[in-house]
């Protein structure tokens, strides 16, 4: 494989990725998000390209600030517009360029065939309805009929493995547990049969236990459906239980993207690297200092010349401080945001200072 | 094993219901914590960790049972001065520092409340010390806290918890609130001053990996009692207890390669404290390995391997006192 330096939006890139099969079922391209204030717009969100195959299972992993939930907002138009917003960029599903659709075009594809879970249920579902109520209102607005509706309401609480559906289609959601909440929004995605699938953290509020039942259950649906899904999360075992392509977002940009193996066993950006060595793993010895990554990740908004993380990264030379590093092509779909390729990187020792 | 600095014996916990019967938050825990050494606690949410955690430092005065702390009986007559030995450091440090104060201010105020350093230059020296400590600088003895990242304010509030010279800290999820890449940070930091200042730690997490990382000994809670306890690599490398081997299982790892390899096991829902099943077993609704015994008879804390304590009636009878590893590996066959 190549090591020379390529931009990534470039086709050459695609011919590298493992996973090729037919067009991507959603694409992003060069997607810049910002705030505007007065005449002054600031991005937060830079240069995201990327995309997601049919069956595809992608996770975006991001500390909070790296605009990963942003990211995935901007996909179904739900960005809290103002003061954020679509500043450039493309955005492609199945072929359509969500950004040429008005209201209603984005509110038909949105549901029916992208749907979202959010990291809190509870904040999710109205309280004072009863999750019949929420799932058929969600299916009759994607225009089922009535009966139709309900009798999809039924099918899909019992899909999500929910002990007795009749209780729970009657129980406001206050009458129910997290993990059951959780398995409700899955349902009420899962409705209407869509084609992806966008979790942002769902089981971040849950107890481990609970989160691998949810884990298992979207791999479950997804293995029967075949429907893409993709994973944000801050959580690196998450990823490594559940997801075949990983997105490592920082600053607002993507740092890293690669297979989960590739990744996890060689890291291309320090950030990566310094991420999976700050959790202790197997072969972590008992009480031996983790990595630390000192300072703090800069605001998106602020940004100075340069890459974002020189500052942070111990592998920083004066090019850093000068040009922001594209996304380098590194093996076989694995590009990174740094200007060193991992053999020129010092021993990891380096990070304990 | 070195001298044991926190003794808590079956301490019970109630809670009044306004209707029906009392929450029993604990019932009957009993921890050891040996001087410099760290205790860790798992658990769901609602098995008491928390509950436990404001017990120990004196929130919270338990219904029955006592605490001693380095050879006292905590409560009643003991005045502060044993108290401050024990303090609890929480899960979100923003919302346990004052935003009004700054770090010197907070710090100060601290050594002035418990008649610590008198004199102003002395404060300021040991506010410096302090700082120091944590690993902080002086440019941060102006800032108020959301001047501070999440890393820096967790370590001014060990600073604030070691103000007072305690033996013993009371971690409650002290990474829980944390960016990844700062939990090690605050990790590393609380490993290195254990070091120096020979401290013992109460390390209470739901973060499995973090606390086999800091602990020696780990207690493993459910519904207000302590299920399974024992030496770190014990508890989590070989649980004898069938529902920590289903937190441990459940525990996805950074590591693709293993989770490839992983058997996958379903756990049941988590019971809320007070929907517990009335006779045996309090695991036994979830539990894949629950027979008639566990539905009848609640199962008692034994010492199974020394000083490896569980409260299971299968793994007390597949598992006899003093087998040795060869019976570890049969155990785990034999698991589900």
């Amino acid at each position: 494989m190549s090591q020379a330096a390529l931009e990534t939006t470039g086709p050459a890139f695609e011919a590298g990725r493992p996973v090729t099969a037919g067009e991507p079922l959603l694409a992003l391209r060069g997607v810049g998000i910002g705030v505007r204030r007065r005449r002054r717009a600031s991005e937060i969100v830079r240069g995201v390209d990327l995309e997601v195959f049919p069956g595809q299972k992608l996770g975006i992993v991001g500390e909070s600030g790296s605009g990963k939930s942003l990211t995935v907002l901007s996909v179904l138009g739900l960005l809290p517009d103002p003061p954020v917003r679509l500043l450039r960029g493309q955005i492609t599903f199945a072929g359509q360029d969500l950004g040429t659709l008005d209201d209603r075009g984005l509110a038909r594809i949105r549901g029916a065939e992208i749907a979202m879970v959010y990291q809190d249920p509870m904040t999710s579902l109205n309280p004072l309805l009863r999750v019949r109520t929420q799932i058929v209102e969600t299916l009759r607005a994607h225009g089922a009929p009535r009966d139709a509706a309900r009798a999809r309401c039924r099918e899909v609480l019992n899909q999500v493995g929910l002990q007795e559906p009749e209780r729970v289609e009657r129980a406001f959601p206050h009458e129910l547990s997290g993990g059951m909440l959780q398995r409700v929004m899955i349902a009420m995605a899962l409705a209407v049969s869509p084609r992806l699938l966008i979790a942002d953290e769902p089981t971040t509020a849950l107890d481990v236990t609970i989160q691998q039942q949810i884990l298992e259950l979207v791999e479950d649906i997804q293995a029967r459906t075949g429907m893409a899904v993709v994973w944000v999360t801050h959580d690196l075992g998450v990823v490594a239980r559940i997801v075949d392509q990983v997105v490592v977002m920082y600053a607002g940009r993507v740092v890293e993207k690669g297979p989960t193996r590739t990744l996890f066993a060689h890291p291309s950006h320090p950030y990566t690297l310094a991420l999976l060595g700050s959790l202790p793993h197997q072969g972590t010895l008992h009480r031996q200092p983790l990595t630390q990554i000192g300072g703090t990740p800069p605001d998106p908004a602020r940004l100075e010349r340069g890459c974002p993380f020189r500052s942070r990264c111990p592998f920083a030379f004066d090019r850093c401080a000068q040009e922001e590093p594209p996304l380098i092509e590194r093996g076989p779909g694995v590009a990174a945001a740094c200007w060193k390729s991992p053999d020129e990187w010092k021993s990891p020792d380096e990070w304990q200072k | 094993m070195a001298e044991i600095v926190l003794r808590a014996t079956d301490i019970e916990k109630d809670y009044p219901s306004r209707r029906g019967p009392k929450v029993r938050a604990l019932r009957g825990v009993s921890v050891a914590l040996a001087g410099a050494s760290t205790l860790g606690v798992v658990g769901e949410s609602g098995c008491g960790k928390s509950t436990l955690a404001r017990v120990l430092v004196g929130l919270e005065q338990p219904t029955s049972g006592r605490i001693e702390l380095m050879g006292e009986l905590v409560g009643g007559t003991v005045g502060a001065g044993l108290a401050r030995r024990i303090q609890l450091v929480f899960q979100d440090p923003f919302s346990s520092l004052n935003p009004r104060l700054t770090v010197s201010v907070a710090l100060n105020e601290v050594l002035a409340v418990h008649h610590l350093v008198t004199g102003r230059p002395e404060r300021r020296r040991r506010v410096d010390e302090l700082l120091t400590m944590v690993a902080l600088g002086p440019r941060f003895l102006e800032r108020y806290p959301h001047e501070l990242s999440g890393g820096q304010a967790q370590r001014v509030a060990i600073a604030r918890a070691l103000a007072v010279e305690p033996r013993v800290l009371v971690l409650d999820e002290p990474t829980s609130a944390l960016d990844v890449s700062v939990r090690a940070e605050v990790m590393n930091l609380l490993s290195r001053l254990q070091d120096q200042l020979a401290l013992s730690y109460v390390f209470i997490s739901h973060d499995l990996a973090m606390v086999r990382h800091i602990s020696d000994t780990i207690s493993v809670m459910y519904l207000g009692k302590v299920v399974e306890s024992g030496p770190y690599e014990a508890v989590l490398g070989a649980p004898l207890h069938p529902y920590t081997r289903a937190l441990a299982e459940a525990v996805p790892l950074p590591d693709p390669e293993i989770e490839a390899g992983r058997r996958k096991a379903a756990a049941g829902e988590v019971l809320t404290l007070g929907a517990e099943p009335l006779y045996g077993c309090p695991y036994h609704p979830r539990c894949p390995l629950a027979e008639d015994l566990c539905r009848a008879q609640v199962p008692d804390l034994v010492e199974l391997r020394p000083g490896h304590e569980v409260a299971c009636h299968i793994a007390a009878r597949e598992a006899p006192v003093g087998t040795g590893p060869a019976a570890r590996a049969d155990q785990k066959e034999t698991s589900p």
